[in-house]
């Protein structure tokens, strides 16, 4: 085999713009989205660059961050969760009445709080495959339901405060000390290099196409720029936080899943083409309840590092805004709204464009009618290019 | 060999198929041909295990074959292509390829392993994809008509049924699909093609199978054959 079929060339510009065409736009216009907000905020306002506020917003980011993870799995279906906010809430509310007024472990008040945010996706999830009622219309009554549970739980107190030296609340209060933040980027560059170098060798060896090496040595210098230039900012505040940190671990986590086993592979086999799925023989019902499953449990353990935030919960948990930011984080970071396309770190990428915004705003006292107008725009420009993109890809 | 033996079906009022037979040698392209309505279609849909004769059924080797439903179609060799193409449009070549056969490795999914047979069955089957990792939305129609016949070749199946896998191509894409029928030839399967077109039959058929009305209404090796009398079975008309 000649050295021609061996490399794989670069896209030629037209082909590039093909792919442009049929929604191969991958992370760009997200990452062009975040360098606009860090010019015209940074600019704006002195502070919103800061070591401080770039801190906070790691951790303002964590909560909804994880929701909009488990949104993600659903939307790849082509399917949509309405009621991952009020499970959020819920399951915050059950962890928190377990651990605060039962006097539970938090360990494993934690633990159940996780598995009824699973039973609630089993739920929705059989009432989405064998009741045949379409998603929106599960999770639309989960939404209403399941934050009335959370009413009645709470009672009439209406709140439940957790202890600020709690193991619940030192989640969101603890900090990696600078060493084992530098020896976790270490690790990670090292893993995800080595890793890169063992599949070249293999396909080399397979005699399957490799990209030029250089891109590789670009990716990997990416790779550590980024991760450097976080932990470098935030060591110059408080340090990085766990919750950060959870959250990073839960992306990277889902994304090496969807990548790497076949359950990820039927996940967006299904979101594509539901009939090949189901004549490749694949058990579309499984996927589908699983996907359910996933989403809750995820929306549940967001709620859990919220309410870990706050030392609280209360009867606005997981209400308000955070179900329609998880889902807008997840469709700005490139998750298509039609099913069978995207990735975990649209969770990442979208929730960092969302909060930027937010607290950008928030810096410059702009009042929160103006905040919710432009997350809309920003929002409604994502699900343009997905359409657009769409349209692209089917004719 | 792989025998469809007085095949009947019946839907309501309608006798779609009536003491239907067929035989289907190795290293041979069968092609089906009738009306519409005739009863192709629900021939194919018997001997794919899709659904179940009122009488008569299907024998490998002379052995009565026992076909409930699709999966035991596909686990005797019987490999169908279904006129909509049934591939996932966001997904690659090589993922389309192994959809639910996917091969692993502790539950890892074997990319490479993959990719490789992959490249191998493209190139022997002669189909040309320039880049076997892009979305198969980005292929053209003739391509993905080669992707959905090689991926019918994943489970090593003696018999491959295509149902109009021309019916949708232009000129060029339409000649693309018939010699990859011909190589399918080549390696020895039975093919069943299913076609409107008499030209692509002649073009690559060995022997015609012509239904009318659910009977068996003629056979003849496409080398002798003339179109005229081809229609006229198809038709009815006196030959
Ligand atoms: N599921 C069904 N229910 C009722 N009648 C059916 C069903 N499937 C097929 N038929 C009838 O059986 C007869 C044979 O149909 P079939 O689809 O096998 O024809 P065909 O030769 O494939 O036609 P075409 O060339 O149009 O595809 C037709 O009269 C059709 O209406
Ligand atoms: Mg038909």
């Amino acid at each position: 085999m000649n050295a021609a079929t061996v490399t794989r060339k670069p896209y030629t510009p037209k082909e590039a713009v093909e792919r442009l065409r049929h929604g191969d736009l991958g992370a760009w216009p997200v990452v062009g989205a975040l360098v606009a907000i860090a010019v015209v905020f940074g600019s704006l306002n002195e502070h919103f660059l800061s070591p401080e506020n770039l801190t906070n917003l790691a951790l303002q980011m964590a909560a909804t961050g994880t929701i909009s993870l488990g949104i993600i799995m659903v939307l790849l279906l082509g399917e949509i969760d309405l009621s991952a906010g009020s499970v959020s809430g819920l399951c915050a509310v059950v962890m928190a009445i377990l651990s605060v007024r039962q006097g539970w472990n938090p360990i494993l008040a934690i633990v159940v709080a996780l598995a009824a945010g699973a039973l609630v996706g089993l739920l929705h999830g059989i009432m989405f495959t064998k009741l045949r009622m379409p998603s929106f219309v599960v999770t639309l009554a989960g939404l209403i339901g399941w934050q009335g549970l959370l009413l009645y739980l709470l009672g009439e107190g209406g709140i439940v405060n957790l202890p600020f030296d709690g193991f619940v609340a030192k989640l969101s209060d603890t900090w990696l000390p600078a060493w084992l933040a530098w020896t976790i980027v270490a690790l990670l560059v090292l893993t995800s290099g080595g890793s890169s170098l063992v599949n070249r060798r293999l396909r080399l060896a397979a005699e399957l196409p490799v990209p030029p090496a250089w891109w590789a040595a670009v990716k990997i210098g990416a790779l550590t720029a980024v991760l450097a230039g976080a932990v470098l900012v935030m060591s110059a505040d408080r340090g990085v936080p766990l919750l950060l940190v959870i959250f990073g671990t839960l992306v990277v986590a889902f994304d090496l899943v969807l990548r790497h086993t076949a359950f990820g592979r039927w996940m967006y086999a299904v979101g594509g083409n539901v009939e090949a799925a189901r004549r490749a023989g694949i058990s579309v019902t499984r996927i589908r309840v699983l996907a359910f499953v996933l989403s809750s449990t995820l929306a549940a353990f967001g709620g859990i590092l919220s309410a870990s935030r706050l030392s609280a919960v209360n009867q606005g948990s997981g209400g308000s805004d955070i179900l329609l930011m998880a889902i807008a984080a997840a469709v700005i970071g490139g998750t298509s709204l039609f099913g069978g396309r995207g990735r975990t770190y649209a969770a990442l990428l979208g929730i960092l464009v969302i909060q930027s915004i937010t607290n950008g705003m928030f810096l410059l006292s702009v009042d929160s009618s103006v905040r919710y107008m432009v997350t809309a725009a920003v929002l409604a420009l994502a699900v343009a290019i997905d359409s657009l993109a769409r349209r692209g890809s089917t004719t | 060999m792989i025998s469809a033996k007085n095949v009947s079906k019946r839907y309501g009022a309608v006798q779609a198929l009536q003491e239907v037979s067929l035989d289907l040698h190795p290293g041979e392209v069968v092609a089906l041909v009738g009306d519409n309505g005739a009863g192709k279609s629900t021939l194919v849909k018997v001997i794919a295990g899709v659904v179940g004769p009122d009488s008569g059924g299907v024998t490998i080797d002379g052995e009565p074959a026992h076909i409930g439903n699709p999966h035991d179609a596909q686990r005797l060799g019987i490999s169908t292509v279904y006129q909509d193409l049934a591939l996932c449009e966001n997904l690659d070549v090589v993922a389309n390829l192994y959809l639910g056969a996917e091969r692993r490795k502790w539950s890892l999914l074997s990319h490479i392993r993959m990719e490789r047979s992959a490249r191998d069955l493209l190139t022997s089957l002669d189909v040309r994809i320039r880049d076997i990792r892009v979305p198969v939305a980005m292929l053209s129609g003739g391509q993905r008509q080669s992707v959905a016949i090689a991926r019918a070749l994943i489970g090593e199946p003696r018999l491959v049924i295509l149902d109009e896998p021309t019916a949708a191509l232009g000129v060029e894409q339409t000649a693309q699909v018939l010699d990859l029928i011909r190589r399918l030839r080549e390696r020895g399967l039975a093919v069943l093609l299913i076609s409107h077109n008499l030209a692509d039959v002649r073009a690559v058929s060995d022997r015609v199978v012509v239904l009318r009305l659910g009977r068996n209404a003629g056979e003849f090796r496409t080398a002798d054959a003339t179109q005229e009398s081809i229609v006229a079975a198809i038709t009815g008309a006196a030959a």
